[in-house]
């Protein structure tokens, strides 16, 4: 008897230490991520700079109205591409949707400021097309009205062109992943199937429609490149105006921290509009009958996805590949592999190491879901608002700081300098693209492990299972889909990513990104192609590998599983 | 065609495989109706089909004389003015009570919208929930609340798909008397399906037995017990277990069980016959000359069901009030009472 | 290929290892190396380097970024920075990286023998390199030469809707603005920006070869840009770019007052050198003749040094009288000027 009281009570204490450690990490992680953020918050705590005046008096009420619009536009087509590409591909059946399944992810693997080149190329006054149509009309300049593509409406259509497989990616697993009782639930109460899809579908689907435009939103917010090209003043490029221009770090710094306070409470908002509402299945899975489209309708649907895969990738690629291979001859070859080795290794480092991140803050979130460590998650998830540029600032100061402190303390002690340890290497440059891109992963497994019921947890803690074990043994298998979609938007994300490598990086290391940017903000395009293809096709190598897993499971027609159901009964 | 719902030769199918076929059935104005059978026999697939999420590949589906569901022609489900409960309730997860319940009164103004939720939620009696979300119920309320929901537009047919079989039993017959009940009260014509007896006998009127796709016998819960159509309702119905005989001409059977009532004719001297034992059909008799050994036992708390041997090998059930407690190898002294003992003629497989 | 979280699991593991790894990743080391912070991009400075290396045996380490960018990684890594060269393309960074105290006077007879004195720091803590100059580019066919004369005509009501420029991003635009301030005053200056935006043809975007472009598709008659754009675009260009290069020609302004603006790419040795004679040699190296005309030849920029000859392309387009104000008075009022423009305006 008394044995047996002893077990009990050690069982019991193992447990409570199992998840008290689990939330230490969490916390520990969530800190330490949030070290270059808080640095950036912190500026706001410093004087500000007479400069203050004169920004607020000339340009800030347009870099906010512009980012504003800039938000409102990017916003709204990202959610309307990507929620239909979604619905198509989940929900309906077409000729061609095999293909556009995967297809449509490809425009994410475009650098936004790359495809704002190849449009301008393209469209510009200068341009083939207008240039065609002057010759054909006899037109001249001001005869004619031609779309601005260097407009802010321009930055919007390139932004919401590369960004939308974000929505696009979650909302097409939420929608797969919908019990479709619910949604015959709803046809049976007298809604027709685009009412269904706006009252219950769409609805069902908003924390993974939200996490998607809430990460193209980040993305839109901390672009630079793009919008500098277009000549339109965003909040980032005032900041970046206000740092390069101005020689005032300090105030770019507050700057930045407004903009993530703004974005904080954005999400604080969002997240408090539904508060009480729960999205996940309160039922058996069941795989959604796909709508068949017939006539017409499949035509569009056809079309549709077809404009969108060659306005985001089609049209952009082939100009780059024409540019491409007027300079091919003329390429070191081996200089050339060796940073896609590099840009290829970093991104896949990177990916992994959010992905760690990731699981533990969400899942840290999932066991103990209190204030503290929801904040405490989103506020390490922050980073992805902030321009690139501002971010490696935020993670060379602690570093430096560390580094130097360790130095002067074994100076002082053992007349040894240790030099700079962490600064400039590979590790600070993966912090900071864990800094920058934690929010993609954790979105993505957040918005995954929201859709799994507490019910699946407690059963199998209840059947004995630690914490770490339901993770591996339930959560896991379950979320092979967000987990292999976290990876390859993060994968990509490092591949495109520039400010962060360019300041951070060690000597002599250079990547794709770093190599196509160089080029093309020196102007010369045609040399930058080639390095942007290689980031668009390596890009495109996750893109097919998660498309081959995810169509493995989607090959089995729901039709053909209910049919194996019955026989097998 | 005053018939309220009917089915004539219906038949589903995806691809080769036939779901359910030939089915025939009607069902009156206020009736209840209910689709039993084990998994897999096609029950809720002919659900579906009445609800209009599946396509019929033969026959025709009226609802108030009015063609449904034919081959080719369907009517979207959203028009068919059929309200369905679904097995796991299928509550919109994003709405509260209120507007879950709210969801099908688009045609209603906003004033008398509010005012059919009020009515839908006394009637289920959750007015105190109507602010609530549907993971803030109990399964039981939730229930109540699909209930309400798919009652609100006043459907000219409610469909329920296993519509307790999310929940716990003492729930599960308390609330299908309730809902039988509520659906009586307000003269709802209804379907429901389930693979349990005890369901369909508190609820249904009558009741449509099905296996692998085919209609078996449709008829009233009492008439499903005790008059059969075959031995596959026989033993999907209620307990008991089928042995075979044969009887001499007086009607006494060989293996000195007893003698038939002689209003069963069916049957030549010398001839095998099946016979089906309900389990109060062998009556404890402790001063019956009769003793069979028992081969298995258990408890219903006012009851044992005793299976007991017979010389042949055969075995027949038995209930005894639950003082009687035997153990397994004994024998027990019964009674057999065979008036109104239920006769099939013999299987070709079971004389072989 | 399917995700094997065993595997996973395992993998997440050594991930603290291989991440402990990635901070030993440290370029080999050399018995003489310089480590070079640039803001001059790859491609355009590694070939010199490499030249560098191998007449003197002495390894280069590259980083390239931005100017600012690289002054803060400078600054924050204190003195311990493994920089020993900081290179930008212009003299504001040159001045702000000579006040924020992370470069140190060398002394070099050759350095002071061969860049003027208004390319280079008084005291030597920064030597301009090459000479970049901003220049009007007019439509040929559209536009005369005698019509242009200087950047201040450039605000004159002929022009209304005429004009085309980048946005005052740029740190062209800005030290030309500088130069405005320090020769004008600032009232003349913001007045002259009134009338400059009054001629804009369309809202400032794009780059310099995007301007050139316009001008040559008659969407504007004059451009202000960098020479060097436009020698590159037509020498090295894709064919559409050749031919819009050659329907524009390139004009300096106020030769007959202070001169065409130039602006100047150049390098100093940071104050944490821990190579300092390096350091020095690779600056040294940079001035000479051959890297001179190297610089002028590729990337068709003027020669610092008094004693090498710009390019045959960039002698056909005429020698020029360049301003010599003191570019660390540009990078003083470069502030100012962003405020002006601001003020002014433009995008």
């Amino acid at each position: 008897m008394e044995i047996n009281t002893t077990t009990t009570s050690t069982q019991v204490l193992h447990r409570g230490r199992g998840s008290f450690s689990w939330r230490a990490l969490m916390l520990l992680t969530a800190a330490i991520i949030a070290i270059p953020v808080l640095i950036i918050v912190a500026s706001l705590l410093q004087n500000y700079s007479p400069v203050w005046e004169h920004l607020l008096d000339t340009v800030l009420r347009d870099y906010v109205l512009n980012s504003l619009l800039l938000m409102l536009g990017v916003g709204s087509g990202t959610l309307v591409l990507g929620v239909s590409a979604a619905w198509l591909t989940a929900m309906c059946e077409f000729p061609g949707r095999r293909v556009f399944n995967w297809a449509l992810l490809l425009p994410m693997a475009m650098p936004a400021y790359i495809i704002a080149y190849t449009y301008t190329g393209m469209l510009d006054f200068s341009g083939p097309i207008q240039s065609a149509l002057r010759s054909h009309f006899d037109w001249g300049f001001g005869d004619y009205y031609f779309p601005e593509i260097r407009s802010l409406g321009g930055a919007i259509c390139m932004l919401s062109l590369v960004l939308y497989p974000y929505v696009y990616l979650l909302v097409r697993v939420a929608f797969s992943e919908q019990s479709t009782a619910v949604l015959e639930a709803s046809r049976s109460l007298g809604k027709g199937p685009w009412k269904t899809l706006f009252l219950v579908a769409l609805p069902m689907a908003r924390p993974a429609i939200a996490a998607g435009v809430s990460l193209a939103l980040m993305e839109a917010l901390a672009d630079f490149g793009t919008v500098d090209y277009f000549g339109v003043s965003t909040f980032t490029t005032g900041i970046f105006r206000t740092w390069y221009g101005l020689g005032e770090l300090r105030a770019a710094a507050q700057l930045a921290a407004f903009l993530l306070l703004f974005v904080f409470i954005l999400f604080v908002l969002e997240q408090y509009s539904r508060r009480r509402m729960r999205f996940h299945h309160n039922s058996v899975q069941q795989k959604p009958t796909r709508i068949m489209l017939k006539g017409w309708r499949a035509g569009c649907a056809f079309l549709l996805a077809l404009t969108i895969v060659t306005a985001g990738f089609l049209l952009p690629a082939l100009q780059l590949a024409s540019w491409a291979s007027e300079r091919l001859a003329s390429t070191d070859v081996s200089g050339f592999m060796t940073l896609v080795t590099s840009s290829f290794t970093l991104a896949a480092i990177a990916s992994t190491c959010c992905l760690v991140l990731a699981l533990i803050l969400a899942y840290g979130k999932r066991l103990h879901p209190g204030p503290l460590e929801r904040q405490a998650a989103r506020v390490s998830s922050m980073g992805y608002a902030v321009p690139g540029t501002v971010i490696a600032v935020g993670v060379l100061i602690p570093f430096a700081w560390m580094d130097n402190r360790v130095d002067a303390l074994m100076r002082e002690h053992f007349n040894i300098s240790t030099g700079l340890v962490l600064s400039g290497t590979l590790a600070a440059l993966v912090f900071a693209y864990v800094v920058r891109f934690l929010s993609v992963s954790l979105q993505t497994v957040d918005s995954g492990l929201a859709r799994i019921r507490p019910s699946i947890d407690e059963s199998a803690r209840s059947l004995g299972k630690g914490p770490l074990q339901v993770l591996q043994h339930i959560h896991l298998p379950m979320l092979r889909g967000s987990v292999a979609t976290a990876l390859l938007l993060v994968f990509v994300d490092v591949l495109k990513e520039l400010p962060t490598t360019l300041i951070l990086r060690p000597f002599n290391f250079n990547t794709l990104a770093v190599r196509a940017y160089e080029l093309a903000s020196d102007e010369r395009l045609a040399d930058a192609a080639l390095p942007a293809l290689a980031i668009v096709l390596i890009g495109l190598l996750p893109v097919t590998l998660m498309t081959r897993t995810s169509s493995a499971t989607a090959a089995i027609h729901p039709r053909a599983k209910q049919l194996n159901k019955d026989h097998h009964e | 065609m005053n018939s309220q719902l009917a089915l004539q030769g219906v038949a589903v199918s995806y691809g080769d495989y036939t779901a359910a076929q030939e089915v025939t059935l009607s069902l009156e104005q206020g009736q209840i109706g209910c689709l039993l059978g084990p998994s897999g026999c096609g029950k809720t697939t002919l659900l579906r089909a009445i609800a209009g999420f599946e396509q019929v590949s033969a026959g025709t589906i009226k609802l108030r004389g009015q063609a449904i569901s034919r081959p080719g022609a369907q009517l979207p489900p959203e028009q068919r003015k059929v309200g369905m409960v679904f097995q796991d309730f299928a509550l919109f997860p994003h709405l509260n009570v209120q507007r879950n319940v709210g969801f099908g009164l688009h045609a209603m103004d906003r004033k008398s919208r509010a005012q059919r939720v009020q009515e839908m939620l006394s009637l289920v009696n959750l007015e105190a929930y109507a602010k609530s979300y549907p993971h803030e119920l109990s399964g039981g309320q939730q229930q109540r609340v699909a209930l309400a929901r798919a009652l609100a537009p006043n459907p000219e047919i409610l469909l329920l798909d296993e519509p307790f079989s999310n929940l716990d039993s003492e729930l599960r017959e308390q609330l299908a008397t309730e809902v039988r009940q509520l659906l009586k009260r307000n003269g709802v014509t209804a379907i429901l399906v389930t693979h349990d007896q005890n369901e369909a006998f508190a609820v249904a009127d009558q009741i449509t037995l099905m296996r692998d796709g085919r209609v078996v016998q449709i008829d009233t819960p009492y008439n499903l017990y005790h008059n059969p159509a075959s031995e596959f309702v026989a033993e999907f119905i209620g307990q008991g277990s089928i042995i075979t005989v044969s009887v001499d001409d007086t009607g006494e059977l060989d293996n000195g069980l007893g003698i038939l009532d002689m209003g069963h004719r069916h049957w030549q001297a010398g001839e095998s016959l099946r016979l089906l034992v309900r389990p109060d059909d062998v009556e404890y008799d402790d001063f019956s000359s009769l003793s069979l050994p028992i081969v298995s036992k258990s408890f219903r708390g006012a009851h044992y069901l005793y299976e007991l041997g017979l010389p042949d090998g055969q075995s027949v059930p038995c209930m005894t009030p639950s003082h009687v407690d035997r153990s397994v190898g004994q024998t027990l002294s019964v009674k057999f009472n065979l008036q109104h003992v239920v006769v099939f003629p013999a299987l070709k497989e079971a004389q072989s | 290929m399917r995700f094997n979280y065993q595997t996973a699991g395992r993998l997440a593991s050594v991930l603290l290892a291989v991440f402990a790894s990635l901070a030993l990743f440290t370029p080999s080391s050399y018995a003489k190396t310089v480590n070079v912070y640039s803001a001059r991009q790859e491609a355009l400075i590694k070939p010199m380097l490499d030249k560098f290396s191998e007449e003197t045996g002495i390894h280069v380490n590259l980083i390239t970024g931005g100017g600012d960018a690289l002054l803060t990684r400078l600054r924050t890594e204190g003195r311990n920075s493994p920089a020993d060269v900081l290179l930008t393309v212009d003299a504001g960074r040159l001045y702000r990286a000579k006040e924020a105290g992370v470069l140190q006077a060398v002394q070099s007879e050759y350095l002071e023998q061969a860049i003027p004195a208004h390319l280079r720091d008084s005291e030597g803590y920064w030597f301009g390199l090459s000479v970049r100059a901003r220049v009007i580019a007019y439509a040929s066919d559209r536009v005369k030469a005698e019509q242009l004369s200087t950047y201040e005509a450039l605000a004159e009501p002929q022009w209304r809707k005429r004009l085309c420029v980048r946005s005052s991003n740029n740190i062209y635009n800005q030290s030309m603005v500088a130069s405005m301030l320090s020769t004008q005053g600032k009232e003349a200056t913001e007045h002259w920006l009134k009338g400059l935006l009054a001629n804009f043809a369309r809202p400032p975007q794009g780059g310099d070869r995007d301007q050139i472009k316009a001008v040559a598709a008659g969407q504007c008659d004059l451009a202000l840009v960098n020479s060097y754009y436009y020698g590159a675009m037509l020498e090295l260009g894709s064919p559409e770019e050749q031919a819009a290069a050659q329907k524009v020609a390139l004009f300096f302004p106020n030769q007959d007052d202070r001169g065409t603006h130039i602006n100047i790419s150049g390098a100093g040795v940071t104050k944490a050198a821990k190579h300092v004679a390096e350091a020095t040699a690779l600056i040294e190296f940079l001035a000479r003749p051959e890297a001179q005309q190297w610089y002028a030849e590729t990337n068709y920029e003027y020669p610092a040094s008094k004693d090498i000859e710009a390019s045959s392309l960039l002698k056909s387009w005429g020698d020029f009288k360049a301003d010599s104000v003191d570019v660390t008075e540009l990078g003083r009022l470069n502030p100012q000027a962003v405020m002006a423009m601001d003020r002014a305006k433009w995008k």
